[in-house]
């Protein structure tokens, strides 16, 4: 693998983190992320529906006229996503009722279009799947940490395993409920979101204002 | 995308090939070819998986129908648990049980002959919004010996987006309810889609259906009941909140089902039945 290839793979995973660094996606992952199961199902889908669009959309690049190049795209990555819904349905069928609407939704998904349009509609098959393909990876990478926090403090269980016995069924636990809510990810989101910033400062924002401290005899003035 | 590469192509693809990129030609033919391929793809694979999802909608509502039942809980094969219940299936017309027709004539792929039969919803009683309804619908009987111990009856109606289809089990008498699922909606997840939470559908069981003069009174409130301790508590389930249309949908599903153009008269039957027997 050359090492342009490498950083297409790479790069996504940490520094250009769709979810917490491009703050993209953040609805489905507010709303799958409960639990583990339907986190990597939907991790697939969308790396899936990333990989092989980017790289059908790419190949026909030289061919979609301006004007109509967002109608052609999301005929593509539309059908992708009802493939791909389909096959749910016929061979995870519980986790599909548990994904619902948000397979379909993978269509609206920010993350898509926006490596479509940036990348793919400029790149070569290869890099453009293989783009697509990082991306989707730097998205289960979040999303599947996401789904450890929520569903080992929230149910007590990993992939459906018990980790932490609940008081419910004679535990110990007291599962947070927070964790079972969507603000909860807004708050993981946030630590992680922290906590790489402070590993990987350049990832820090200037700010975009200063907060002028006023003194009391100079408002209003 | 298979397009052919080469600029000496033929044919009207290879002169549209060599169009330039934003000519009108490619604009308006370059999106029709790719929803064509893609309507291919796309109705390929729904036909391809159809009989594996057909088997899982099946083996969902089969389950359903047991869990309406609190039969699920003792665990076991699903299929095996339900084949201890019989399916019989019901003439709404003549309220009575029809005999000469097998369960699965009328549950197949949209019934066939006499069994599709369908009946047109008077629009005054038509609060389901279904329109139409089977002349001839399937029950599960539970007996115990041959003392009828529970039925399980199929209801559906709309909601806020979706019909939601599901079954209400109930007691011997036909009035009190032993539970009820819904395993197919398009609710919104987290809102009206709670109506497969189990600590909602928990309130259920003990509910009555009939109030004493026979008339369907069972009823999802507006949030919490307003009286918690009042007189109709037994016909009544506090809302979600957040879901207010979906629980009218199913409060007037299950008032559509059980009032006279549904399974009133059929239940009705059953009781007096029940009394020539006592």
């Amino acid at each position: 693998m050359t090492s342009d290839a490498k950083t297409l793979i790479s790069e996504p995973l940490i520094d250009d983190n769709p979810i917490t660094y491009q703050i993209l996606a953040l609805c489905s992952a507010l709303a799958v992320t409960t639990a583990m199961w339907p986190s990597l199902l939907m991790s697939l889908a969308v790396t899936g529906v990333l990989a092989f669009g980017g790289a059908v959309i790419s190949a026909i690049r030289q061919q979609i006229p301006d004007n109509v190049r967002i109608v052609v795209q999301m005929t593509i990555v539309a059908s992708l996503v009802i493939v791909v819904d389909q096959i749910l349905k016929a061979y995870a069928y519980d986790t599909s009722r548990v994904l619902s609407v948000f397979v379909s939704l993978i269509v609206t998904n920010c993350i898509v279009l926006g490596r479509i349009e940036a990348f793919a509609m400029k790149n070569g098959v290869t890099a453009s799947f293989l783009d697509g393909l990082g991306n989707g990876l730097g998205y289960s990478l979040a999303l599947l940490s996401i789904a450890a926090i929520r569903e080992v403090l929230g149910s007590g269980t990993f992939f459906g395993l018990t980790v932490l016995p609940l008081v419910r069924d004679g535990g110990w636990y007291y599962p947070n409920g927070l964790m079972i809510l969507p603000p909860g990810v807004f708050l993981i989101v946030g630590l992680m979101i922290w906590a790489i910033r402070t590993w990987r400062v350049e990832q820090v924002e200037a700010p975009e204002f200063r907060i002028r401290h006023v003194h009391r005899s100079e408002a209003g003035a | 995308m298979s397009e052919p590469q080469r600029e000496s192509a033929g044919g009207w693809v290879g002169w549209l090939w060599r169009q330039p990129r934003n000519s009108l030609a490619k604009t308006l033919l370059v999106p029709a070819l790719v929803s064509l391929v893609c309507a291919v793809l796309v109705a390929g694979s729904a036909m391809m998986l159809r009989p594996q999802q057909r088997a899982n909608e099946e083996r969902n509502r089969q389950e359903n129908i047991l869990a309406a039942a609190g039969l699920l809980e003792s665990g076991g094969d699903v299929a095996r648990r339900f084949a201890d219940i019989e399916a019989r299936v019901i003439d709404l017309a003549a309220g009575d049980f029809a005999p000469d027709l097998d369960a699965a004539a009328v549950l197949g792929e949209g019934g066939t002959g006499v069994a599709a039969t369908r009946v047109a919803v008077p629009p005054a009683l038509d609060i389901a919004v279904i329109k139409s309804r089977p002349r001839y619908v399937v029950g599960y009987f539970l007996y115990d010996d041959s003392a009828l111990e529970m039925m399980i009856l199929p209801v559906y109606g709309y909601g806020l987006w979706s019909t939601l289809y599901g079954y209400i089990a109930l007691e011997p008498d036909a009035s009190t309810v032993v539970g009820l699922r819904f395993y197919r909606h398009g609710e919104t997840p987290g809102l009206g889609g709670e109506i497969d939470n189990p600590r909602w559908l928990a309130q259920w069981p003990g509910k009555r259906v009939y109030d004493e003069r026979g008339e369907p009174a069972i009823e999802v409130t507006k949030g919490r009941s307003a009286e918690p301790d009042g007189a109709r508590r037994r016909y009544q389930v506090d809302g979600i909140s957040g879901a207010t249309m979906t629980g009218r949908g199913v409060t007037n599903l299950l008032r559509y089902w059980f009032g006279d153009h549904g399974f009133g008269p059929f239940l009705q039957r059953l009781r007096e039945r029940a009394e020539e027997k006592a």
